[in-house]
């Protein structure tokens, strides 16, 4: 290559080299991390700590956080206590009063089989509550451990839980479900809960995985490693509180989806079944009236569509607090 | 790239046994597989047993699964429950729901695409409060009561669309539909597409090409947006192979008579066929969804090159 | 061109050019939610064509912000133009309208960027991007758009311009890379360019090529080209002018053999002894003690009192105008922003 290249050899500013470092140089020895706009990064001081108050430190200032949580505080005291707003009996039903609309007493009006549908929305929280909060821990429990391990031993095991993965990757949801529900009989809600963990795993897996993989390569990790840590003290001192921050996030809003696919499967008729009381249930009941007795539908749905948005906010609250990169 | 695609091929080979076996398993608990066969009626266990060993079913689930196998790579997937061939089924079945499948598409990119250019230029702007508020309540309702609520309003209310579609299921009849069957993915497009726009618009690329004094809209057209898309291309191509698998619950709320109508009908009349039939089909194509996604990844990002 | 006398397209001496671009009284601020940061304060620099004026300071002085701001490249907002004039050719530039900014950028000035690597498009060939400035200022087809780019690749010596006009910039070594942007940058033949750290990001021995290169193609064309830069050994090799920039303002500004000699500004004397020289090996490096201001809250008087090791009373009240230098031997223009600028010269 015909590069002119003369070397630069000014008295006072030396080489080129010398000359580059020059201000870098008086740069470097003069800031401090408080010059950086406050920014503070992420594993600068402790790595887990720092992460986790600062997060919650904007958790507490921002809206949406204070908002979702609300709300999902409320859904929870009436899952546990439904009497305690609603005074009726969800199953104390009369065809008489059936598809009527608004009375006093009964703001939401009656269902098909003459129900109070606003004791039945206030009941069937318990069951949505129920099924997202048991198949989130499942899936998260589940899939964390079996994620974990693959990420942090790798070889050959990695290789076959990524092929796994993969085949339940394949399978629809929804028609998974079909498949497997319509032969369980029984009303109660752990078939439901057992299939959306098993086919739910893979998904934390996969990202709790992926963060084990990073989380191994940071510095202070392969410091620990050198100096000559146990693989189990490394996993649960060093890797765990740094991977699960993103599993935290996809598990909260994993949640939401959850509660939405067990009405779904209720309205294939293959989730909840009566006389268990659920949204699902509900709004497939309401679909038949939906002509007539349009309310019939809503009040459910609507109560459905708050909880969801309700963990996907959160979800998304969270992760923008646990990640300061997406801001 | 010749290696690459010869690799993926090999991996999607025990994915592809893996899911279809997961399933022909889960079919099997199922139920008895000979109760549709006899009409209405339950078999008198004479005729029951002569079934089961006409179909092979008295022999080891996976020898069952061999022989099935076998069966499909000839292109015979067996009888469903009314005597019809099963591939009769699909062949009558999927062109619906494909056209099903390509409106939604169609839907995720002209209105996604173009909800999410737009909001990502204007981050922090009413408009895109607006947006990102309504996708997150699209996301929010499940897709059933979403087309249960269009259903009633367009249909019942309004008489825009008939409320349920005929058995052509012409493409002017699947508008709606196909809508309703976007709308998750498609407020997922949204934001994808929001956040790569917004993230790209403060590349050194793009000062770089204002800097050489492109208009807006080339500098927009040319040079964030090729970039910006390249995931949310992606998310679209893998989204086809979950879509046509989604669509059960929005065929059966419209009447439509695709894969998911095939798919319940199987289901409730306990037709091992149809089910394992469809859903290895189904498999199939998200599996080389997948690979095509990959493929074209490689297309859309010349820094990434397979080998 | 390459073939002209050199002794012909020599750099008109300052006094008798007119100046290509004026720059009055700049003041550029960034409104954002801790508050307002006063990223330029007054800027004050003129280049003539075949000049090179090397504009100096730590991040955060404001050299970069001005650079933008004369490109017409601000992210605004946040950031805001509040006052002052940008004289192009004798034409204020923020008088105009965006699209008449839009067709100087590129055809009367161009901009070289610090990282190559991400100030290129990553998924569009150099050949599309080159020839993009053909199409787009010249009306050109694609076809002849490609025959330019090859041309400006083989101009800026990349070797088998013609096969690689098709590569995409990750193909390119970080060298190869800065040339390109060298190519793209002169592809119109501007009157001025800015660089912004242009050889910050390449190895040490890339430097020196692609700075000569720089400056032999300033040369030919005769443009004026505004050197961003913190490295002060590029700055000795090809600057004509110095301008030391330092919390948003121009605090000392003389010929570049002049400020060498002796510092008129006691900030210029810190950055000039921060350099590591071979004669004092084994010593430690000196550094400006402090920090760099905080641009939400500069301090009153003399931005630079706090670090001043000769900073007296009136200092932090009153803010030194950028007074003119002079001195027995001194020819040209020499100013300085230092209420002592006497007492620093003599050392």
């Amino acid at each position: 290559m015909p590069e002119p290249h003369e070397p630069a050899e000014g008295a006072i500013a030396g080489t080129g080299a010398g000359g580059a470092m020059d201000l870098a140089a008086s740069e470097a020895t003069t800031l401090t991390p408080g010059q950086q706009g406050g920014a503070g990064g992420p594993g600068a001081g402790g790595p887990a700590r720092s992460l986790w108050s600062d997060a919650w430190r904007d958790l507490r200032r921002n809206p949406v956080f204070i908002i979702s949580g609300l709300i999902i505080l409320f859904l929870l005291f009436i899952s546990l206590w439904p009497s305690a707003i609603a005074s009726g009996d969800p199953l104390d039903c009369d065809l008489a009063n059936a598809q009527k609309s608004s009375s006093p007493g009964h703001p939401f009006g009656f269902d098909g089989q003459g129900c109070d549908v606003y004791t039945r929305t206030v009941y069937g929280a318990r069951a949505s509550v129920t099924v997202g909060v048991c198949a989130t821990v499942g899936v998260a429990l589940l899939g964390s451990v079996l994620g974990g391990l693959a990420g942090f031993f790798g070889g050959v095991w990695d290789a076959i839980l990524s092929r796994i993965t993969d085949i339940f990757f394949a399978i629809p949801v929804v028609l998974g479900g079909l498949v497997l529900l319509s032969v369980v009989t029984s009303n109660t809600v752990w078939p439901v809960i057992g299939f959306m963990v098993l086919l739910g795993w893979p998904q934390i897996s996969r990202i709790a995985r992926g963060s084990v993989i990073t989380a191994k390569q940071n510095d202070y990790v392969q410091a620990a490693r050198a100096l000559g840590a146990s693989n189990s003290r490394m996993l649960l001192r060093h890797i765990a509180p740094n991977a699960v921050a993103p599993v935290i996030v996809v598990a909260t809003i994993a949640l939401g989806t959850y509660i939405a696919l067990e009405a779904t499967l209720s309205y294939l008729g293959v989730g909840l079944k009566p006389p268990t009381v659920s949204w699902g249930i509900d709004i497939s009941a309401a679909s038949q009236y939906i002509r007539n007795a349009p309310h019939m539908l809503l009040w459910p749905a609507g109560a459905l569509a708050i909880t969801v948005l309700a963990f996907i906010m959160l979800g998304d609250a969270v992760r923008d607090a646990l990640d300061p990169k997406l801001r | 790239m010749g290696r690459y695609v010869i690799r993926r091929l090999l991996q999607m080979i025990p994915v592809f046994f893996g899911a279809t076996l997961l399933i022909f398993l889960m079919v099997n608990v199922m139920g008895d597989p000979v109760a549709g066969l006899c009409g209405d009626r339950k078999c008198d266990p004479a005729t029951a047993a002569q079934l089961k060993k006409e179909f092979g079913l008295d022999k080891p689930v996976w020898q069952q699964y061999a022989t099935y196998m076998g069966n499909v790579f000839t292109g015979d997937f067996g009888t469903a429950f009314n005597g019809q061939k099963v591939t009769e089924l699909m062949s009558t079945a999927f062109p619906v729901t494909i056209r099903l499948t390509l409106v939604a598409v169609v839907f995720e990119i002209v209105i996604g695409i173009t909800l999410g250019v737009v909001t990502g230029l204007r981050r922090g702007k009413p408009i895109d409060t607006v947006v990102l508020l309504l996708t997150l309540i699209v996301i929010s309702v499940p897709t059933f009561v979403t087309g249960l609520l269009l259903q009633l309003l367009l249909g019942v209310e309004w008489g825009v669309i008939k409320p349920s579609v005929s058995s052509e299921a012409t493409v002017d009849e699947l508008i709606v539909p196909g809508l309703v069957l976007a709308s998750v993915s498609l407020a997922y497009v949204t934001r994808l597409t929001r956040t790569s726009i917004a993230e790209n618009r403060r590349a050194d690329y793009v000062r770089t090409a204002v800097a050489k004094g492109l208009p807006r809209r080339r500098v927009i057209t040319k040079h964030l947006l090729r970039n910006s898309l390249i995931p949310v291309v992606t998310f679209i191509g893998t989204d086809v192979g979950a879509l046509m698998g989604g669509a059960i619950v929005t065929e059966r709320i419209f009447n439509i008579h695709g894969v998911g109508f095939q798919l319940y009908q199987g289901i409730l009349r306990q037709s091992t066929q149809t089910v394992v039939g469809f859903v290895t089909v189904l498999v199939l194509v998200f599996l080389v969804a997948n690979l095509i996604v990959d493929l074209l990844y490689a297309v859309l990002d010349p820094r990434i090159r397979y080998a | 061109m390459a073939t002209e006398d050199p002794v012909a397209t020599e750099a008109p001496t300052a006094t008798e050019a007119p100046p290509l671009l004026e720059v009055r009284d700049l003041h550029v601020e960034f409104r954002t939610r801790d508050g307002v940061a006063k990223a330029v304060n007054g800027v004050e620099y003129g280049v003539r064509s075949g000049e090179t004026l090397a504009v100096l300071g730590e991040s955060g002085s404001g050299k970069s912000v001005t650079a933008q701001a004369i490109m017409g490249i601000l992210d605004i907002p946040p950031g805001r133009i509040t006052s002052g004039e940008i004289l192009f050719h004798g034409q204020d530039l923020l008088k105009l309208k965006e699209e008449e900014r839009r067709k100087i950028r590129g055809s009367g000035m161009a901009m070289i960027f610090q990282d190559a690597l991400s100030s290129l498009n990553p998924v569009l060939s150099v050949g599309d991007q080159l020839g993009e400035m053909f199409t787009v200022h010249r009306g050109m087809s694609r076809k002849d758009a490609r025959a330019k780019a090859v041309e400006l690749m083989d101009r800026v010596r990349i070797p088998a311009a013609k096969e690689r006009v098709t590569q995409y910039p990750h193909q390119f070594s970080g060298g190869m890379r800065q040339r390109i942007m060298i190519a793209m940058a002169m592809a119109l033949e501007p009157s001025l360019i800015i660089a912004d750290e242009p050889t910050t990001a390449l190895d040490v021995t890339v430097q020196a090529q692609v700075m000569d290169l720089l400056a032999e193609l300033q040369r030919e064309l005769n443009m004026g080209l505004i050197l961003i830069t913190h490295d002060l050994g590029v700055v000795a090799d090809v600057a004509d002018t110095i301008a030391v920039m330092y919390a948003g303002r121009i605090v000392e500004k003389a010929p570049v053999h002049e400020i060498y000699k002796a510092p008129a500004h006691p900030y210029t004397k810190g950055l000039l002894e921060s350099i590591p020289r071979l004669d004092q090996k084994g010593q430690d490096l000196f550094a400006i003690k402090g920090l760099p201001p905080n641009l939400m809250n500069i301090p009153p008087g003399c931005a630079f009192n706090p670090r001043c090791p000769m900073a007296q009373d009136v200092c932090r009240t009153d803010v030194p105008p950028l007074a003119t230098v002079t001195y027995e031997g001194l020819t040209a223009e020499r100013r300085s922003a230092c209420h002592f600028w006497k007492e620093t010269l003599r050392g």
